[in-house]
C-alpha cells in the first residue's frame, strides 16, 4: 500500500505521535500503554497513528485497528473539552440512572458517543465506576460525582461551562 | 499547643460526595479562627451513607461527624468541631462504637479508614511490611507452605486455594515468572478491590512482593480497569514511594531479591476480568479468552509461569504468609478447616473479612 505524502499539519502530528511511540514501544506488551498515552495526549487515537504503531510494534494495520476497536475506552474521533460518562450499570440503574441519563441527553442535546455543537461536552456510557453505594454516578474527565440528579447535573455543567467564558 | 488532627476521607465515594470541598472549607475555617489544624486525608471506613465522614482527634479518641456536606462545615465549626464537641446533629461520637463497625473484626481492612493511604509511616506503624520481613526470612517453598497452611483461598470469587496455585508456579522452571494482580473489578455493586487500592495500596504491593519471593517472580503487573482513575493515581504514587524506601526494586530491603511492579490500565473491556483474556490484554492484544490448558500458572503472561490473583487475595497475603504475622483466630475461623475462608460477596454490608457469630452465606 502506498503512503500519501504527509501535509505540513500532519508532519507536526506525526512527530508528536512518533515521540510517544518511541517512548513506549520497547515496553513488554506496549500496545495498551501506548494507546493510553496517545489518547492522553490527543484525546483520541488519530487515524495517522495506526500505521505508525503497526510499524513500531510489528503488527499489521488491521491488527492495530482490531485492537483499538475492541476496547471501548479508545476513541477514534476528537472529544469535546470535557468527557461526561454516565454510569449505566445495575447499581446505578436501581437508584435512578435511567432518569438521569434521559435528562443528560436532553440537556446536552446529544446521544452517547456524540459531542455538543459547541465542542464543550462529549457524552459516553460507562459500566460501573465502583461508586455503587452512592449512585447514580457520573464521571467528568477524572472526577467522579455521586448521588447525581437532574438539578445536580445542571449545576455541574453550568460550573464546567463557566470556566471557559472568562472575559478579561 | 499541638495541632488538632482532622481526618477527611479521600476515596472515590467520599470525594464524589464533596469531601475535597469539605476539606477546603475546614482549612479556611481554621485559618479564619486562628486554630492550628493538621488536615489528614484518610481512607474511607466504608460507611458510605455517612460520607464524607469527618473525624477529629481529641484527648479521648476520635470524634466523628457525618455525613458532612460542604455547606455544613461552618455550622459544625461554630458548634465546636475543632474541639470535638458533640452538640451538633451530625456528631456521631466514636465511630468504632457504631453497631455497623462494632460487630466487625477487620483483617485486610484493618488499616482502611484509619491511615493516610500514601503514608509509609502510617503503614509501618500498623504492622505494614511485617509480613514481607518475615517472608524474607523463609525459603520460597517455606512461604508457599505458609500460604497453604493458612487456608487462604482466591477471594475473587472462585475460592481456589492460593497456595496450590503458587506451588505450580514455584515448581515450573523459567527464566522469568510474573505476578499479575487482577484489578479489573467490573461487576456493578462490587468495590472492595477499589477500596483496598485507594485506601491501603501498600498492602497490595506487599502481598504481590511476597508472592514474587514465593514463586521466584521478579516482575509484577496490576491490571487495573480504566474506570478507576483515583486507584491508578494512588497505586502509581504508592509504588514510587515503596521503591524509594527499598520495599520494591532490585534489592528489596537489602535481601538481594528483586521485585518490580507496574500498573497497567485496561480499556473498558469487561471480559478482561477473566484471567486469560486479561493476560492477552496485558500482552497488548484484543482481550480474547484463551483455551485452558495450559494453565496460566504454567504458560501465562508472555508464555511464562504466572500467578494471577485477585486484589483481595494478594492483599490478604501479608497477614497469612507467615505464622508469626497471622492474626489470632477468632470465633468465625477458629476451625482449621474453616470453610468460609472464601471470597466474600463484596456487596455484603460488611466490607472486608470479618467475624460473624454464625457462618456467613458462602459457608455452605
Amino acid at each position: 500500500m502506498s503512503h500519501p505524502t504527509p501535509q505540513p499539519a500532519d508532519t507536526a502530528l506525526a512527530a508528536q505521535l512518533q515521540a510517544v511511540i518511541d517512548q513506549h514501544a520497547a515496553r513488554p506488551g506496549a500496545m495498551l500503554p501506548l494507546l493510553h498515552a496517545i489518547q492522553a495526549q490527543h484525546g483520541y487515537i488519530p487515524d495517522a497513528a495506526v500505521p505508525m504503531i503497526a510499524e513500531a510494534l510489528r503488527h499489521t494495520r488491521a491488527e492495530v485497528h482490531g485492537i483499538i476497536s475492541f476496547y471501548h475506552h479508545f476513541r477514534t474521533h476528537p472529544p469535546g473539552r470535557h468527557v461526561i460518562q454516565v454510569c449505566r450499570a445495575e447499581a446505578c440503574q436501581a437508584v435512578g440512572a435511567r432518569a438521569l441519563e434521559a435528562h443528560v441527553k436532553s440537556a446536552l442535546g446529544v446521544d452517547y458517543h456524540e459531542t455538543t455543537a459547541d465542542r464543550e461536552f462529549t457524552l459516553e456510557p460507562v459500566y460501573c465506576l465502583g461508586n455503587c453505594a452512592c449512585g447514580p454516578s457520573l464521571r467528568v474527565d477524572d472526577e467522579i460525582h455521586g448521588r447525581m440528579d437532574a438539578a445536580g447535573f445542571d449545576r455541574l455543567t453550568a460550573q464546567l461551562s463557566a470556566t471557559v467564558v472568562e472575559v478579561k | 499547643m499541638m495541632a488538632t488532627t482532622i481526618y477527611v476521607p479521600c476515596d472515590t465515594t467520599a470525594r464524589s460526595l464533596g469531601a475535597d470541598a469539605v476539606a477546603a472549607r475546614l482549612t479556611r475555617a481554621a485559618e479564619r479562627l486562628g486554630v492550628d489544624i493538621q488536615l489528614k486525608r484518610n481512607g474511607s471506613r466504608g460507611l458510605f451513607w455517612l460520607e464524607p465522614l469527618v473525624e477529629v482527634e481529641t484527648a479521648t479518641g476520635r470524634v466523628a461527624y457525618g455525613p458532612v456536606a460542604p455547606t455544613d462545615v461552618d455550622a459544625l465549626v461554630d458548634a465546636g468541631l475543632f474541639e470535638g464537641r458533640q452538640e451538633h446533629d451530625l456528631a456521631l461520637g466514636d465511630i468504632e462504637a457504631h453497631p455497623y463497625l462494632a460487630r466487625q473484626q477487620r483483617l485486610t481492612f484493618s488499616r482502611i479508614g484509619l491511615t493516610d493511604p500514601l503514608s509509609l509511616e502510617d503503614y509501618t506503624a500498623r504492622q505494614g511490611f511485617a509480613g514481607l520481613k518475615q517472608a524474607l526470612a523463609l525459603t520460597p517453598q517455606g512461604i508457599v507452605d505458609e500460604v497453604k497452611t493458612s487456608g487462604l483461598r482466591g477471594r475473587g470469587g472462585a475460592a481456589f486455594p492460593t497456595g496450590i496455585k503458587w506451588q505450580t508456579v514455584h515448581d515450573t522452571p523459567a527464566a522469568q515468572k510474573y505476578i499479575v494482580c487482577n484489578a479489573d473489578e467490573g461487576d456493578s455493586g462490587t468495590f472492595a478491590d477499589r477500596l483496598v487500592m485507594e485506601c491501603d495500596p501498600f498492602m497490595l504491593i506487599e502481598g504481590m512482593t511476597i508472592a514474587g519471593l514465593a514463586v521466584g517472580a521478579t516482575q509484577g503487573y496490576i491490571y487495573l480497569r480504566s474506570e478507576y482513575p483515583l486507584a491508578q493515581a494512588m497505586l502509581d504514587e504508592a509504588i514510587v514511594r515503596a521503591e524509594a524506601a527499598g520495599y520494591l526494586g532490585d534489592n528489596i530491603l537489602d535481601s538481594g531479591h528483586a521485585f518490580h511492579l507496574e500498573v497497567r490500565l485496561g480499556a473498558g473491556a469487561y471480559i478482561c476480568g477473566e484471567e486469560t483474556s486479561l493476560l492477552e490484554s496485558l500482552e497488548g492484544k484484543r482481550g480474547l479468552v484463551r483455551a485452558k490448558p495450559p494453565l496460566p500458572a504454567i504458560e501465562g503472561l508472555f508464555g511464562q509461569p504466572t500467578v494471577v490473583n485477585n486484589v483481595l487475595s494478594l492483599a490478604a497475603v501479608p497477614l497469612f504468609s507467615t505464622r508469626a504475622a497471622r492474626p489470632t483466630p477468632t470465633t468465625a475461623w477458629a476451625s482449621p478447616a474453616a470453610p468460609w475462608r472464601c471470597s466474600w460477596p463484596a456487596t455484603s454490608p460488611v466490607a472486608g473479612w470479618s467475624s460473624w457469630p454464625s457462618a456467613p452465606p458462602c459457608a455452605s
